[in-house]
């Protein structure tokens, strides 16, 4: 994962609540087994629609969105955070985020930053104002910048620290694998264990 | 102070205590794995060269893409088709127990757990799946995972986690006939929003719980995510020991003792304090459906689509009228004047033999509506012949609906089962999201109870509404309450 400490770019109004997965990438795109190539997928139904705003040119570039609360919520397809960096975002802010989105968002170097209500609102109004225009969000100092309007936003100092550092977590794990040795063998026999593969 | 289950659960399986506001790294259990959401992290396990730590602690099933008719026949659709064959290449290669196509223990991921015993009290579950939540009625922790998760737990059969905060959600008092788990979740959410349980653990407590069976409590557990959490829990008692005792992965001999041993001091503390808690009076709820497009956006079928300007919050109003567009429907009108053209009897939120009981005891002796396409897909290939062994399967196509295999079919419309664009659909699943059924496709969830009697008349309905038109097989005061199920002398 490639290191994140500052990222300016286009940012992209989506005021709407309620963005769930299957709005992000709806399920007939989940069927492919790789982790590219999703960029057509994302929003799928709404950019049949002429006027969202994702089909106005001055948006083909963003990499900045704006949303609104309870983005990301429903189904846990990691799909929705690749076809998000496949069309080229590398950060979300909303309100409130779908808990496992924004797990897998973290994962996958995609920064997800909880800004206040009030604060998305004004972004929005500025953004409507002067379509295409950059904001830039620090994550050093968890603020995001639009015009003369710093916001400051949330994300969690383990999930800031993995993504400043660009950290694997299964290699950040494997440093414990003797402590997950030693709790196997206190693992009681009632536990559920399954069949061998045939 | 004392701690609640989801506390002892998680303490439990503590492998490394995070320092410095660090997350924890929790050992799972049980890892369940289906084709969707394993591919990229098989192809991830290669590029680093790792193995599946724990193949015995992980198990495969094929069901959101497979077909639900021509089981026996090759999948037609190519990316499905290879989809499948992806999954049982990855399990054969990295010794994964995989249930396919075809096979007794294939079904919905969520109903093959249970079902095997696998899933049982004070264990921790994971699935590429947010409806992982399900089998927390049994007293687990379980909760859906993304991709790079399910990676993380087949290489190091653990998760760096920080504790869930925990929401009581108490539930007293008896439900009224007609009245099912169903309608409890679906009241429960609209309370507390789409994102009210965002970072809780909820626990389902309450007298109404306490009586509720193990397929009424998975029911409720598995739309926690609706309601935003990652889990829903419900204490183990006799009746989550009376189901899975004696299931082929259930503890036996002194293991079972020293299970249930253990079990029963998973209960909550009497002196334990949750984060927020919520009291729900059961004997007041009915028959509760949704009208718009989240699972937050539902009534009592007996009361009226509500005005979008009655919403205080803009956010909610404008989610309100843009949901309204898409269902074509306005407001002020009567739930129960809205017809359907098709009732989805199925997924992993309502698809159990109990489930299918009740929906066949409603239809039983009737002809579905004139033009409505009825669909009933069991969750897994052992439902289908349990259910087959007590002649449901001849009432579901005496009624005139299709009788399909195990999937997760039309819930998510992966597979051909899918709605037509501007179709409208009552639906027994857990999502009622634009296009999720099909594109264009229009959901109002419902309860099994109220999926058969609008299968029947055509229209949102309950059973109640066959009683009152007289064409109910059984007087009101002899509906049995508190299950899923309606007690039709059949």
């Amino acid at each position: 994962m490639e290191k994140i400490t500052r990222i300016t770019g286009i940012a992209v109004p989506m005021p709407r609540s309620n963005i769930d997965t299957d709005q992000i990438i709806p399920a007939v795109f989940l069927k492919r087994v790789t982790k590219t190539g999703f960029e057509d997928a994302l929003f799928h139904a709404w950019r049949q629609e002429p006027d969202f705003v994702l089909n106005r040119a001055e948006y083909r570039n963003a990499r900045i969105l704006v949303a609104g609360p309870d983005f990301g919520t429903g189904s846990s397809r990691e799909h929705a955070v690749w076809a998000l960096r496949d069309f080229g975002f590398d950060v979300v802010l909303s309100p409130r985020f779908g808990d496992i989105f924004r797990g897998n968002s973290g994962k996958q170097g995609l920064l997800t930053g909880q800004i206040s209500e009030a604060d998305a609102s004004q972004l929005w109004a500025l953004m409507e104002a002067a379509p295409g225009i950059e904001a830039t969000v620090d994550l050093v100092d968890r603020t995001a910048t639009l015009g003369n309007l710093t916001v400051p936003f949330e994300i969690d100092d383990y999930t800031r620290w993995r993504l400043l550092e660009g950290l694997d977590d299964i290699g950040l794990t494997l440093r414990d694998e003797a402590k997950i040795t030693q709790f196997e063998k206190t693992r009681e026999a009632w536990r559920p264990r399954t069949l061998p593969a045939r | 102070m004392g701690k609640t289950l989801a506390e002892k659960v998680w303490d439990d399986h503590v492998v490394a205590k995070g320092e410095d506001g660090n997350p924890d790294l929790l050992y799972i259990d049980l890892h369940l794995l289906h084709e969707v959401t394993s591919p990229q992290a098989f192809d991830g396990l290669r590029l680093a060269g790792r193995p599946v730590r724990r193949p015995d602690l992980t198990i495969a099933t094929e069901d959101h893409n497979t077909p639900t008719i021509n089981i026996d026949k090759q999948i037609v659709d190519l990316t499905s088709r290879t989809q499948i064959e992806t999954l049982r290449k990855n399990c054969a290669e990295f010794g994964v127990r995989l249930h396919p196509l075809g096979d007794i223990e294939q079904g919905i991921v969520h109903v093959v757990g249970p079902q095997l015993g696998l899933t049982m009290p004070g264990v921790t579950v994971v699935c590429g799946d947010s409806h992982t939540s399900t089998h927390g009625a049994f007293g687990a922790m379980a909760f859906g995972i993304g991709t790079s998760e399910v990676e993380h737990v087949l290489a190091t059969q653990t998760l760096p986690l920080k504790p869930f905060k925990t929401m009581a959600i108490t539930v007293e008092g008896e439900l009224r006939p007609g009245v099912t788990a169903k309608d409890i979740i679906l009241a429960v959410i609209a309370r507390i929003g789409t994102g009210g349980g965002q970072g809780y653990v909820l626990e389902y407590r309450g007298s109404a719980i306490r009586s509720l069976s193990m397929e009424g409590r998975m029911t409720i557990c598995n739309m926690s995510i609706e309601a935003g959490a990652r889990a829903g829990m419900v204490a183990p008692d006799q009746i989550t020991y009376d189901y899975l005792q004696g299931r082929p992965h259930a503890p036996e001999g002194v293991d079972w003792d020293a299970a249930v041993k253990y079990w029963n001091t998973l209960p909550t503390d009497d002196d334990a304090v949750f984060d927020a808690e919520i009291l729900v009076d059961a004997s007041e709820l009915e028959p509760f459906v949704t009208w718009g497009t989240n699972p937050g956006q539902g009534v009592s079928l007996s009361e009226s689509i509500p005005d979008p300007a009655q919403y205080a919050d803009p956010n909610d109003r404008a989610a309100a009228e843009r949901a309204l567009e898409y269902m074509d429907l306005a407001a002020g009108t009567p739930m129960k004047d809205i017809r359907v053209d098709a009732v989805f009897m199925g997924s992993c939120t309502n698809s159990r033999i109990e489930d299918l009981r009740a929906f066949a005891s409603v239809i039983k002796g009737h002809q579905k509506a004139e033009g409505l396409r009825v669909m009933v897909v069991p969750g897994s290939a052992r439902v289908r012949l349990e259910a087959e062994a007590e002649g449901i399967d001849k009432i579901i196509t005496d009624f005139g609906a299709e009788w399909r295999f195990a999937g997760c079919s039309m819930c998510l419309g992966m597979n051909p089962d899918q709605l037509e664009p501007g179709e409208r659909c009552a639906s027994t699943s857990n999502r009622n999201f634009e296009g999720r059924q099909g594109k264009g496709g229009r959901t109002h969830l419902v309860s099994p109870l109220v999926a058969a009697a609008t299968a029947i008349r055509g229209t949102l309905s309950s059973p109640w509404d066959l009683v009152a038109e007289g064409v109910a097989p059984t007087r009101p005061e002899a509906v049995a309450t508190h299950s899923n199920s309606i007690g039709v002398d059949a």
